[in-house]
This record gives structure tokens, sequence and C-alpha cells, in this order.
């Protein structure tokens, strides 16, 4: 009887803070609301050492964070968001961290699958951005697995860059041009595949900005508004270096786990304080360009 | 009539709140601001003493983005350089979106009294006393990149004399970063980065040396401050200092 009242209590708790959320974005859209926001989920170890936990508690809290973080987005109206989930450079680490790691990713994939998680509320379409192939055949099944359910939903885009760095996406995206471009000639010159000459004149220049970048993992997705890098630092990391050009950086000192509500409506709020800079630069490169 | 009325109070009312939330955020800055300008103040009168001495070892290249409008300020651009050179910064590049930077410091360094200027393709560098200054703009990041990419395609076919119908070629980074030099737009990948504007954005400043670069932003060229450099240059060294004889990417922690 007592857990009905205090069940029943939360909820309706619960409801008061949704409905006050949805007020607070109300009013935040009378202002420009990020289209895309992407982050860098950074601090969930000295979350662990600060608590005097294991570091896997560290990981999981950050998952927590992750989810409500990507809750309010949707609620706010962000369609797109991005997350750095691990970098190739993260596999220099030790074997057993990166296993654990790579443990945890698979359950969380597959949590985010099922019937009652955020994904099938707003309909969310996931996308897996990296080298997968690096990714051990478990996480890189539940990945794939991820990406075909969801790749016909319409609702917001949730993008988890795993196994990436920017310039292994560039290297990639040049391969990618490459073939298109050969197997385009190919086409043409079917009957001339000894004349090497006619090869290198066609290729001569060949590549173009547009070319590549219609082979980024991010082609489908707009640049985004808010690159966040959670504990304070600096660096990009090799995080979307060739999509931020636009992209209002910014830096929070709190830890990823700490990362809360109003963490993110202060973000927004510093977003739309720059957004009249940035979007009078974007519409006068898009004169020129 | 009455419903165009009502949502018109509706804006308002939710414009007044709209303003009452970016409230604290505009106190906040300003609080923020003032604090910066005391602590530049008294970093540029020698009051604090750890300043003083900046340890410069981790610092190989400095790198500066303006913005373009505030670029043309080629006086407070001449300052900001030899702020740099005074405090020991050997290679500093500039960067513009627009190529401003290229178009007046370049023909003003020339025109100074021992110049040296060393023109290849898009990048000009020109050496000032003991500092080397490299002049970038947009054209420099994207653009060099495509023509790496098509570099290294031809490379990959002139060398292949036997099947192009052979697999996927495969490029690593290090191809990528020999191609960029081979077409002109080889750079050292800048430690620190500071962005003279008014919101904290690299305005695509190339991106393949970008990496791990401490982007620092500093506001905009015009209020500019000695101590606010000073500043910036002695937090990078300090937190540098704790990772001394390690590769970057081994203290990438999430």
């Amino acid at each position: 009887m007592k857990k009905h009242h205090e069940s029943s209590a939360s909820n309706f708790l619960e409801g008061v803070w949704c409905f006050l959320r949805k007020c607070l974005f109300s009013v935040l859209s009378f202002g420009p609301i990020p289209k895309h926001i992407a982050f860098i989920m950074d601090g969930n170890r000295r979350y662990a050492k600060s608590r005097n936990v294991k570091q896997g508690t560290g990981h999981r809290a950050g998952f927590t964070a992750l989810t409500s973080v990507l809750q309010y987005c949707y609620e706010m109206g962000v369609k797109y968001v991005t997350v750095y989930a691990f970098s190739i450079d993260n596999f220099k680490r030790q074997p057993d961290e990166v296993h654990s790691l790579m443990d945890l990713m698979k359950e969380k994939i597959d949590e985010l699958l099922m019937k009652e998680s955020i994904v099938n509320k707003y309909g969310v379409k996931i996308n897996f951005w990296g080298n997968l192939s690096l990714l051990s055949e478990p996480v890189r099944l539940a990945a794939e697995k991820a990406m075909a359910s969801t790749a016909r939903n319409t609702g917001p885009v949730f993008s988890v860059c795993v196994a990436y760095t920017s310039t292994n996406e560039i290297v990639h995206a040049i391969e990618e041009s490459f073939v298109e471009k050969r197997d385009r000639i190919q086409e043409r010159y079917c009957n001339s595949y000894a004349d090497e000459s006619i090869w290198a004149d066609s290729m001569d220049g060949a590549i173009s900005v547009t070319d590549l970048e219609q082979h980024f993992y991010t082609a489908d997705c707009p640049d985004p508004d808010i690159v966040m890098r959670t504990s304070g630092e600096t660096r990009l990391s090799n995080f979307l270096l060739w999509q931020t050009t636009y992209s209002h950086l910014q830096n929070p000192v709190p830890l990823w786990p700490e990362f809360s509500f109003r963490h993110l409506v202060w973000a927004v709020l510093e977003y739309q304080r720059v957004y009249p800079y940035l979007e009078h630069r974007r519409s006068l490169s898009k004169k020129k360009h | 009539m009455q419903r165009v009325q009502s949502s018109k109070i509706l804006r308002f009312t939710l414009g007044f709140f709209w303003c009452l939330l970016h409230l604290p955020v505009s106190i906040v800055h300003l609080g923020s601001y003032l604090i910066k300008q005391l602590l530049y103040y008294m970093i540029s009168s020698g009051l604090l003493q750890k300043y003083q001495n900046l340890q410069l070892d981790k610092l190989r290249y400095l790198a500066i983005v303006v913005e373009s409008e505030e670029a043309k300020n080629t006086t407070k651009i001449k300052q900001l350089l030899s702020w740099l050179s005074s405090i020991g910064v050997k290679y500093v590049t500039l960067y513009d979106m627009e190529g401003v930077l290229k178009k007046s410091v370049e023909t003003d360094l020339k025109s100074s009294e021992n110049p040296s200027v060393a023109d290849g393709n898009a990048v000009a560098s020109v050496h000032q006393e003991r500092m080397t200054v490299e002049l970038l703009s947009f054209s420099d990041g994207k653009g060099a990149v495509a023509k790496a990419a098509s570099f290294l395609c031809l490379q990959y076919l002139e060398g292949d004399s036997v099947g192009y119908n052979k697999m996927e070629p495969v490029f690593t980074e290090t191809d990528v970063t020999n191609a960029l030099k081979a077409v002109g737009h080889g750079g050292p990948d800048p430690d620190l980065l500071l962005v003279y504007g008014p919101a904290r954005c690299h305005l695509g400043f190339p991106a393949w040396r970008i990496r791990y670069t401490e982007i620092v932003h500093m506001g905009s060229l015009r209020s500019m401050k000695y101590g606010a450099v000073v500043k910036a240059i002695y937090d990078f060294s300090k937190k540098h200092q704790n990772y001394e004889n390690m590769p970057q990417f081994v203290y990438e922690h999430f």
C-alpha cells in the first residue's frame, strides 16, 4: 500500500517536472534552438576516481547522463545529437579497460533497442560512425543491428562516434571518392583498360571538396551548431574537425556524469548569444561560394 | 482579431521571460569579464610573479584565428605579433577565413627591414627576426585536403601499372600528411590556438592540423590585452607540464 502511494507520488512529481521543463523549453524557443548538438563525453574516469569507485561505474554513470541529456534535447526540439563515445586513440588504453568498455557498449546498445527505451519513444534513428571493423565482433554486430532496425525511423537522429577519428574519416572519404570516380571512369572507358594516360587525365584534379563531403559519415547530417566538451578541456581530440567550421565550441567545467538539465539550458543560452554572429558568417560564406 | 491579439500577448510574454532567462548569463559574463580585466592588468604590470617567466618548451607552434572583419585592423595584428615575439614564441600561424591577413600582413612584412619571404603556393612564410609567421585562409583547409586527395589518387594510378581493377586503395593518415606537404599545404600542428572574435569557433582552420590543439577564446581583437595572451600561454604550459614525456593521445581520457 505504502509502495503504491510512493510510486504514484513520484509519478506525480515526474509529471510536474516534465510540465515545468516543457514551459522552460517554450520560453527558450523564443530564440534559436540548435538543430545539431555534438557532445564529447569527457570525465567519466575522473568522476569515478573522485568518488573512489571503479572506472566501470563512472562509465555507467556517464551512460545515465547520456540518456537524460538525449531526452532533454529531443524535448527541446534538437533534431540531431552526436556523441563521441570511443576514439581510435582509446584502443591504446589498457586492454582490460578497452574490453570492459566494449562490453558496456554492447549492453547499452541492446538496452537502447528495447521496447521502453527512448529510441522507441521518439522514433530515433541511430547511426554508428567510425571504422566499425576495428570493433570486436559482438559490438560491431550489435551496432549494425541497431542501425538496421532504426533505419526507417523518421524521428530525431542519434549518432554515436565509435572507433572514430576525424582524420580517419577524411582518409576513408578519400578512398571512397577515389573508388567512385574510378568506377565511373571505368564505365566510360570500358574498352581502354590498357591506356594509362586516359586514366591519368581523367583523374587529374578530380577530387573536389564536394566529392569528399559526400563520402563522410556525416553526409546526411547538418554541421553541428554546438560542440560541447565537458570537464573543461579545450581540445577537440580529433572529433568532427571538418564539420565544425561554424560550430560554437563550448567547454563547460562539470564532468560528463555531472552534466545535467541546467547545464544544457545554459549551453543553449550561450549559443543563442553568439547565434547572430555565426549565422551572419555562415550566410556571408554561402554568398561567396 | 481577438486571436491575433492574444497571440501577440503570448509572444510578448514569452519574449519577456526569454530576456529574463538570459539575464543571469549576461550577469555572469559581465562579472567574469571584470575579473579577467583586473587579472590582465595585474599580469601586465608585473604584479603577479608566476606569470613573469613563461615556460615555452611545450609551446612550439602557436596559431591565431582572427575574425576577418577585425583582421583588417593591421595595427592590432602587428602589435599582437610583436607581443608574441617579445614573449619568445618561435612560430606563429595567422588564420582568417577570407584571406585578409594574407593580403595585408604579407605586404607589410615584405616592406620591412629584414624580409625573407618564402612563397610556396597558398602559404607565405615570412621570417621576422626570430619568429616565423605563416599566413593561412579558408582555402588552405578543405581545399588543400581535396588537392592532397587528388594528388594521392593520381600517384596511386601512376604507380599501379598492373591492373586498375585491383581492390580499393588503402591510404593511411601518413600518406595524407605527406600528400599535403607535396601540394604545398604541409604545416606544423599548432599546440595552442587563440581565437579572436565574438565566439569560440575555429572558422575553418585547416582541420588536419588541429587534432589535439588547445583552443582558447580571447575575445575581440579590438579589446585584446597583453595580460590575456600571457595568461593563455601560462595556462597551456601548466597543463602540459603534467604530461611531459607522454605522446599526446595517451592522455586523452573520457
